[in-house]
């Protein structure tokens, strides 16, 4: 190790300067630098994040007083689809290939992904997926049939014109990116890291991020095969989901939710990844049981793909199915249960700071379970029975996707905000902004629940009055206000930190990984000498090297 | 620094291939799925009983095609230029056979028998998983025949070893599948 000291030398020779304003745009279209494209995809992601964001706004307005009609029904239908299908496609998977591409080969010493090429080509597909997606607003049909495109609603008899054929055709090829750069995470992760990097030392973020690559790999050709069903039922007439030629309509929520209940997986796992990088580095002790971290985290990956069909406890399967997806559903809590617990774990005895990442990472923990503990009761086939298809479901996933996902993302981007823009943001606006958009996210989506106890159906266009509905959907509109006052105070600091921030440094966060030990922003090599590791926590050996860690492992 | 020199880890394509060669075993086994659970189910003819036969020539042709890359591979590595043309042209000949008896037979069934993909169930997941295959077995051909134009254009082909060697495991996966179509499609779903 004698020959690397730590800051690591970093002469900036190769450092490009680029001059006019095509250069610069070239540059970025052209690029297959992974820490472009990462940010490049992130950047994707917040725009959708918005738009998709103020569908739910429209929505939230529709349902806030009863017999309301703020958008026409048809404008509801469009709504609610596009809200949810680029939440999941346009919002989700970038995040987790953007998240992947920038930060995984930084911790795993490399200069780039494995396939640079390749990852240009996946960001690329997700960006014309995406277009083709929203060109339907331009063509006047949009998709209105649900993120989950059920059918027979889908065929062409109830869903003429092409609205449907442009859902199909921009998730087909957004998933043909997201496969592209799961090969290419998987590929990277396995073949491209540092010296003395063994499987033991990685990162807990690349182990996750490994495991969700593979479980990419394993779910969207599930959904690639039932989009490519449908696509050839509606443009060529076949008749997959044709209940009139014997078609089996059930086999499409069967393939949809073998691609779909992983998916929530998919999603999730890139947070788990940030937790267990930002919970330790802000409790300064090094992540509790990182082994049965990895081991809850390959659990999650096999069990979580044999649920799919508590999805569709109400279709009337038989009891025994119903029995053991339930029993199934209940397993995944027992792996979810030990991160959460090594998470607290973690932070127990710790000298707790903080800092706005770590802020949003205790709002995960505590939102995170609150989404888990009515998975459990969702999970019970009878109590699905009565609350399937309500705002209770609705709650639930928000809860999970919000309350975890979002609040979870939040920590990721404050936590590597300042590497990726050698900026730091502004503590105050970041601290008042978890405050408030917490608040926000509580009073909206803790109403749901109760007003799916009271029986409010989901996707439906209003509501009568007198069913004890209007208080609820009242306080939930009005906790969308206030998460809308967060999300602008993250966009000021955002602009803020990168217009007047203060130098961020290469370490601002004095932490144990290898993305930390190169300059903010890391240049275009990430490395100058690509550096040699001992133990799982690098940066620390080089720091102290009086107690460096590889001495205990 | 000796941790730096003993430092080995898998080769990135070999990886990238086998991911690839996973994701679409998948997508491959949610066809045969649709294909199992519809068999039987059609509602009118024609059914697969009255219409297949059993693709002897097509098969053999494209099995032995496998055995005929691995001869080419093996020329490569022992530098043998003109073996390995020969051997590669053979899969490419052997790749088109099957391609032109896939080909025959949807004419006849299309022409004779008037099975087209919006007939009946059998039709849609007849097509679907057949033309699936056939599409990788095309999508194959295809990188095969660039190597082929490479390797006569003077391209320095022993120096893609590697890359012939991806190719050649894809070959073998999509033969693979080929294996289990035939059993769905003509021994089982007849």
């Amino acid at each position: 190790m004698a020959s690397i000291n730590y800051p690591l030398e970093n002469t900036g020779v190769g450092q490009r300067t680029e001059h006019s304003v095509l250069q610069i745009l070239y540059r970025w279209i052209a690029t297959t630098d992974h820490k472009k494209l990462g940010l490049m995809y992130i950047i994707c992601m917040l725009l959708y994040f918005v738009i998709s964001g103020l569908m739910a706004v429209a929505i939230r307005i529709q349902l806030a007083i009863p017999n309301n009609h703020f958008v026409s029904p048809q404008t509801f239908n469009q709504l609610f689809t596009m809200h949810g299908t680029t939440m999941v496609f346009l919002v989700g998977m970038p995040m987790v290939a953007g998240l992947g591409n920038y930060v995984v080969p930084l911790m795993i010493g490399a200069r780039d992904m494995a396939f640079p090429r390749l990852n240009a080509f996946g960001f690329w597909a997700f960006f014309f997926g995406g277009i083709l997606l929203y060109s339907s607003y331009a063509f006047g049909s949009v998709p209105d049939v649900g993120w989950f495109g059920y059918a027979p609603l889908t065929s062409k008899t109830f869903s003429p014109g092409a609205s449907t054929d442009f859902w199909v055709l921009g998730v087909l090829v957004a998933g043909f990116g997201t496969i592209a750069s799961a090969i290419n995470v998987v590929a990277t992760t396995v073949s491209m890291r540092c010296p003395g990097m063994t499987l033991r030392r990685m990162p807990m973020f690349v182990w996750v991020m490994l495991i969700d690559a593979l479980l990419i790999l394993l779910i969207f050709p599930p959904l690639a095969a039932a989009q490519s069903m449908l696509m050839i039922d509606r443009l060529a007439g076949a008749n997959f989901f044709n209940a009139n030629a014997g078609g089996n309509v059930l086999l499409w929520q069967h393939i949809f939710w073998i691609f779909g209940h992983p998916e929530v997986y998919v999603l999730i796992f890139p947070i788990f990844a940030i937790m267990s990088e930002v919970v330790p580095v802000f409790s300064r002790k090094p992540i509790f049981g990182k082994p049965a971290m990895v081991a809850a985290i390959v659990m999650i990956f096999f069990i979580g793909s044999g649920v799919w069909a508590h999805h569709m406890f109400t279709v009337g399967l038989s009891s025994l199915s119903n029995t053991f997806f339930a029993t199934a559903t209940m397993l995944v809590g027992i792996p979810t249960g030990i991160k959460i617990f090594n998470w607290t774990a973690t932070m127990y005895g710790g000298k707790i700071r903080f800092a706005t990442p770590m802020l949003f990472a205790c709002g995960f923990l505590f939102q995170f379970l609150v989404a888990g503990l009515t998975g459990i009761m969702l999970a019970t086939a009878p109590f699905d029975w009565q609350l399937h298809h309500t705002y209770f479901v609705v709650g639930h996933f928000h809860f999970t996707l919000i309350g975890g996902l979002v609040f979870g993302l939040f920590a990721g981007i404050y936590y590597w905000y300042p590497k990726a823009t050698g900026k730091m943001f502004s503590e105050t606006i970041g601290r008042l902004h978890f405050w408030i958009f917490m608040i926000g996210f509580n009073v909206t989506f803790i109403p749901m629940h109760f007003a799916g106890f009271l029986g409010m159906p989901r996707r439906v266009y209003t509501y009568l009055p007198g069913h004890g509905l209007e208080t609820w959907n009242l306080i939930s509109t009005w906790g969308v206000a206030i998460q809308i006052v967060g999300i602008l105070l993250f966009v000021v600091n955002v602009i803020w930190g990168l217009w007047k921030g203060p130098k961020a440094g290469d370490d601002p966060w004095d932490a144990w990984t290898l993305e930390w030990a190169t300059t903010s922003p890391p240049p275009e090599y990430n490395f100058e000498k690509i550096p040699v590791v001992r133990s799982g926590r690098p940066l620390w050996d080089l720091k102290h090297p009086e107690d460096p860690d590889w001495k205990f492992e | 620094m000796s941790i730096a020199r003993d430092w080995h880890l898998p080769d990135r394509g070999t990886i990238g291939i086998l991911s690839l060669i996973f994701t679409e075993s998948i997508l491959f086994l949610m066809f045969v799925v649709a294909y199992i659970v519809y068999s039987g189910q059609s509602k009118t003819g024609p059914f697969p009983n009255d219409v297949l036969s059993i693709p002897i020539l097509a098969t053999i042709c494209l099995l032995s095609s496998s055995l005929t890359i691995v001869l080419a591979e093996n020329s490569l590595k022992k530098g043998n230029l003109a073996n390995f043309k020969l051997w590669w042209i053979a899969t490419i000949a052997l790749g088109l056979e099957f391609l032109m008896a896939t080909a025959a037979e949807w004419r006849h069934l299309i022409n004779d028998e008037h099975l087209t993909i919006t007939t009946n169930l059998f039709g849609t997941t007849y097509y679907s998983l057949v033309g699936l295959h056939a599409t990788h077995v095309i999508v194959g051909m295809i990188f095969l025949i660039i190597v082929l134009l490479a390797t006569l254009f003077g391209r320095n082909i022993v120096r893609q070893e590697r890359r012939v060697k991806f190719l050649s495991w894809y070959w073998h996966f999509v033969d693979t599948v080929w294996v289990v179509v035939f059993t769905v499609v003509y021994v089982i779903g007849r």
